[in-house]
């Protein structure tokens, strides 16, 4: 493609620059660079940070990312709305299940289709599992970061466990791509009701586990508290959602908030808040709301209603022209499709607002006059997952 | 590759039809609150919250008193969202007086619609993606979607006022040729890695933004890849897996 | 059997040519034991998983089957190390383990050495792997290593001090530097007046025997305080550029050293070779001697992987301000209360 105007040819040869800024290592008085990644143990997956160092103190922390990015928004395009699902499935891979949810709901507002209540308890009972499958390997693996290496075999442990209920339901560990368009692909197996609290009850102990070891421990108190702290205001304005906003002080949860097309408000249950907005406070949120996930799901298990599981959708999707946003309080954060249709079997364009993107854009805000350890330990707590960086 | 069942299809274009008939895109300049209440009387008579749609309204209704003539169109879906449209001139004014006036601290996201049918369209009949026709782009007219729109490019940003409950969701007009508009960084510093995404993705240019550079790509990465005339190659080599075969489920007549 | 040896009591320190597979058999065993029954299995248990099954009986074989790998590996030196530098540094850090394990006493005569000054010496020598660290993270020409060489520098003088102000509290109390000295005023020691266990040192300087280990965790750069090879941060500090070969000899000296220290502090605060009930003379303890030192070292050295295990990192700065403003406070209070009680008495 050749360059259309002067500004495209600026840019370029800004970004050229820029690029090159980075990419050599600027050896200076003042300090080291220090490159974390992309081939790193602490970025888990292929982030890059490039850290400007006086001593071990972090003057500046940029991250680089792209180096997974695979341009789901330009493959909605030429994907009818089914078959997108499998994409939107892979950009947070821990918690598979809550992509789809957002995305199928967002056509369901364009077709005005309601799933029938079946298949919303359903949705909403394996949408609290995936954020149980992602937030308990966010317990284990932070203290991983910070040095423990137990915690995260039990997480691996008692993940299993919900990832079998999952798969139990939908065939899949990782990638379930079970939400429909209307509703849900299959039904609950049998006695599925009766293992999953089961499952709930042995995260319930993970849970008091990872509080006693973990939560409990002075050095990961030491090492978390007072670190990597945001205020609400600035949490806020660089659009951080989920945990870390609500470790930021703000009572704000889209299940309670905004809550669309799931049955959250069928349940009694709490948001939880921590003032402090630190790693420390980042993780305790965590902690509860993995608590509170299998409260809600224990509920939901109770009074999941008889009936159909699919409503009426012709076989062959055409999503009637219009826009919508859905969120939905995904496991990383605030997660949302904005679709725009033109009435074909093919969304027009989709636009794919992911919550660690919008958490991790606050790392060089909050890696300043840090020292290199609270690095690891701050990108942890804010907890991203690469996929749902990069998309 | 079988063919589409011919009921399908009509259902499909029946649904398509109704769904047009219902919602007609707002594109006169100065918008009254009855063409967005008539547009989506159908849908609002159904919905069963009414209240949200009532805050919506008083919103728009505080939004175009403090903007007044910036404010070129709106619409309201009921239960669904609140757009509003400025020209691209007053877009960190926009942004600012919805932070400060109506307490949208929550910066949600940033993106740019690119309006402009893709050239690229694949047929239903067709295996692979047909080629780049000039002609059929001037062909097809351009259609906004809500709020309208009058260039190709449509920069859109979402808000939210969590003391409100509300998100509004803003667009403005690029231009076509040269797209730029002011960055939103001193209004929301999470603008920033939103703002080099579209550049980098559209090509849109954000003034005043302190760090410009690709996100994603490689910094000599040429042409911006969410442009509808930027090629899918993959599309256009391989045929595409089937929209149409749909098998039927068990005990059921095809 | 026992005249036979009791006739020659440490027949095995008769000649070089034997003295040498000894001294590799006391520091590679207690490495190699130390390895798979802590590291592979204890660890594994501790973490809900079975460890290595595969190589032998229950995976006894493992650590060969890990040492053969090793030893095939390509011996990669980075493009602008220093290369002299690089291909010495794991000679240095296990030149100090052997030379540790040299003034330890097994028994009443089995023993390498037996210097007056035995546990100044191995204080002494115990510094001597920082230089092999430092050599190691400077030389390797990698940001990572650097950072965890210096790290390791800092952290081991800071917990020398410690260290060795915790030794002195035994040193008091048993009024000699001799090792061999110690554990024999522990097998002949009395608790108030009743000499039926001996008096090891355990029983009077806990507060010693708890600076100790916290401050020999610190030496052998073990969790809570291995930000030297911090894997989440520093990939694995000084040890990133090391491959094969010279990885393993490094590998070795970290668990080797563990045993040794961990001897060391058998020696100091738990009587040695010493089993109460058995007259320190006696012959017999050139035998079982080094079978009850191994057995004490083990459990000391159970302490120190299970927390290894257990706890998180420290960061640098805590790391410093626990040893300097709460660790050698407290071992300069004990060694001022046992001074003060060993007058008094």
């Amino acid at each position: 493609m050749s360059m259309t105007s002067e500004s495209d040819q600026l840019a370029y040869i800004a970004s050229q620059a820029a690029d090159a800024r980075v990419n050599v290592e600027v050896e200076t008085d003042e300090g080291m660079t220090l490159n974390l990644g992309p081939q790193h143990p602490a970025t888990h997956g292929t982030l890059r940070i490039i850290a400007k160092l006086d001593g071990e103190k972090v003057v500046a922390a940029e991250p680089i990312m792209g180096y997974m990015h695979r341009g789901y928004e330009k493959l909605t395009e030429v994907r009818t709305y089914p078959q997108v699902t499998t994409l939107v499935n892979r950009i947070d891979w821990l918690g598979s299940f809550a992509n789809e949810v957002p995305f199928i709901l967002a056509a369901e507002q364009l077709m005005e289709v309601e799933a029938p209540p079946r298949a919303q308890w359903i949705r909403t009972i394996l949408f609290e599992l995936s954020r149980i499958a992602n937030v308990c390997l966010f317990l284990g693996d932070m203290a991983v970061q910070i040095g423990a290496t137990t915690p995260v075999f039990y997480a691996f442990r008692d993940r299993e466990f919900v990832l079998n209920q999952i798969e139990r339901v939908t065939g899949g560990r990782f990638h379930p791509n079970f939400d429909r368009i209307g509703g849900l692909k299959d039904d609950l197996p049998k006695g599925w009701i009766e293992e999953t609290r089961g499952a709930l009850n042995r995260m319930t102990d993970f849970c008091d586990e990872m509080e006693e070891l973990v939560l409990g421990n002075e050095i990961f108190q030491a090492r978390t508290r007072g670190i990597g702290t945001i205020p609400s205001d600035v949490a806020l304005a660089y659009g951080l959602s989920g945990a870390n906003l609500r470790a930021s002080g703000i009572d704000w949860d889209i299940r309670r908030d905004a809550n669309v097309g799931l049955v959250y408000d069928q349940v009694d249950w709490k948001v939880w808040t921590h003032p402090d907005g630190d790693s420390f406070a980042r993780f305790w949120v965590r902690l509860q709301e993995t608590r509170e996930a299998c409260n809600i799901i224990d509920q939901l298990l109770g009074t999941i209603p008889s009936g159909p599981i699919m409503a009426k959708v012709p076989r062959i999707i055409k999503v009637p022209p219009g826009e919508a946003y859905v969120a939905t309080e995904n496991p990383l954060g605030e997660m949302g499709f904005y679709v725009v249709s033109k009435g074909d079997l093919t969304p027009f364009r989709v636009k794919i607002r992911s919550a660690s993107f919008s958490n991790m854009s606050i790392a060089p805000w909050v890696l300043k006059d840090v020292f290199v350890p609270d690095i690891i330990s701050i990108l942890a707590s804010l907890y991203f997952i690469l996929g749902d960086i990069d998309r | 590759m079988s063919e589409i069942p011919e009921h399908l299809l009509k259902r499909a274009q029946a649904a398509r039809e109704k769904a047009e008939s219902s919602q007609e895109p707002t594109d006169n300049a100065s918008p009254t609150k009855e063409t967005n209440s008539q547009t989506t009387v159908a849908v609002a008579d159904e919905s069963p919250i009414q209240e949200i749609d009532e805050k919506a309204e008083e919103i728009l209704e505080r939004i175009s008193k403090g903007l007044g003539q910036k404010l070129i169109s709106s619409h309201i879906a009921p239960n669904r969202g609140l757009w509003i449209r400025v020209s691209s001139d007053d877009w960190r004014e926009t942004a600012q007086f919805l932070r400060d006036q109506l307490d949208c601290r929550f910066f949600d996201w940033l993106s740019v619609i690119d309006w402009m049918p893709s050239p690229y369209g694949r047929e239903l009949e067709t295996e692979q993606d047909v080629d780049s026709q000039a002609e059929r782009i001037e062909d097809q007219p351009i259609e906004w979607g809500y709020t309208g729109g009058k260039t190709r490019f449509q920069l859109i940003t979402r808000v939210y006022s969590i003391s409100l409950g509300i998100g509004v969701m803003v667009k403005a007009d690029l231009d076509d040729h040269n797209p730029r508009a002011l960055s939103l960084i001193p209004v929301y510093p999470g603008a920033n890695w939103h703002e080099r995404e579209a550049r980098e993705m559209f090509g849109v240019t954000f003034d005043e933004h302190p760090d410009l550079r690709n996100i994603y790509l490689p910094g000599d990465f040429e042409g911006h890849p969410l442009r509808k005339d930027y090629p899918l190659l993959s599309r256009r080599i391989k045929p595409w897996p089937g929209i149409v075969d749909v098998e039927a489920m068990p005990g059921e007549e095809k | 059997m026992i005249d036979l040896l009791a006739l020659s009591p440490a027949w095995w320190q008769e000649t070089f040519l034997i003295k040498v597979p000894i001294g590799l058999l006391a520091v590679l065993l207690p490495a190699g034991t130390i390895v798979y029954l802590y590291l592979f299995k204890a660890i594994s248990f501790m973490q809900s998983r079975l460890g290595p099954m595969e190589a032998g009986p229950y995976g006894s074989l493992q650590l060969l089957a890990e040492v053969g790998k090793w030893i095939q590996k390509e011996d990669i030196f980075p493009s602008k190390a220093d290369k002299f530098v690089f291909a010495a540094a794991p000679f240095v850090v296990l030149m100090s383990t052997f030379l540790l394990v040299v003034v330890i006493p097994a028994g009443p005569d089995a023993l390498f050495v037996d210097l007056d000054a035995g546990i100044y010496f191995a204080m002494a020598i115990s510094s001597v792997s920082v230089i092999g660290i430092l050599m190691a993270g400077w030389s390797s020409a990698n940001k990572y290593s650097l950072l965890g060489g210096i790290r390791a520098a800092g952290q081991l003088i800071a917990y020398e001090l410690p260290l060795i102000l915790a030794v002195v509290g035994v040193v008091i109390q048993a009024g000699t530097m001799n090792m061999q000295g110690i554990v024999l005023s522990q097998a002949e020691g009395e608790i108030f007046g009743w000499g039926g266990i001996g008096n090891p040192f355990i029983l009077t300087q806990f507060i010693g025997f708890a600076i100790f280990m916290i401050a020999v965790q610190a030496e052998l750069t073990q969790a809570p305080f291995d930000m030297p090879v911090a894997e989440s941060e520093l990939v694995t500090g000084y040890l990133t550029e090391y491959s094969g070969i010279r990885f393993l000899l490094f590998f070795i000296g970290e668990f080797a050293s563990a045993g040794v220290f961990s001897a060391i502090a058998a020696v100091l605060f738990f009587g040695g070779w010493y089993v109460p009930g058995i007259d320190p003379a006696n012959q017999i303890f050139n035998v079982i001697g080094p079978l009850v030192l191994a057995a004490k070292m083990m459990l000391i050295a159970f302490l120190i992987f299970w927390f290894r295990f257990t706890f998180p990192r420290f960061r640098e700065d805590q790391l410093q301000r626990l040893a300097w403003k709460f660790l050698i406070p407290l071992s300069l209070a004990n060694i001022a209360l046992t001074g003060v009680l060993k007058v008094a008495a």
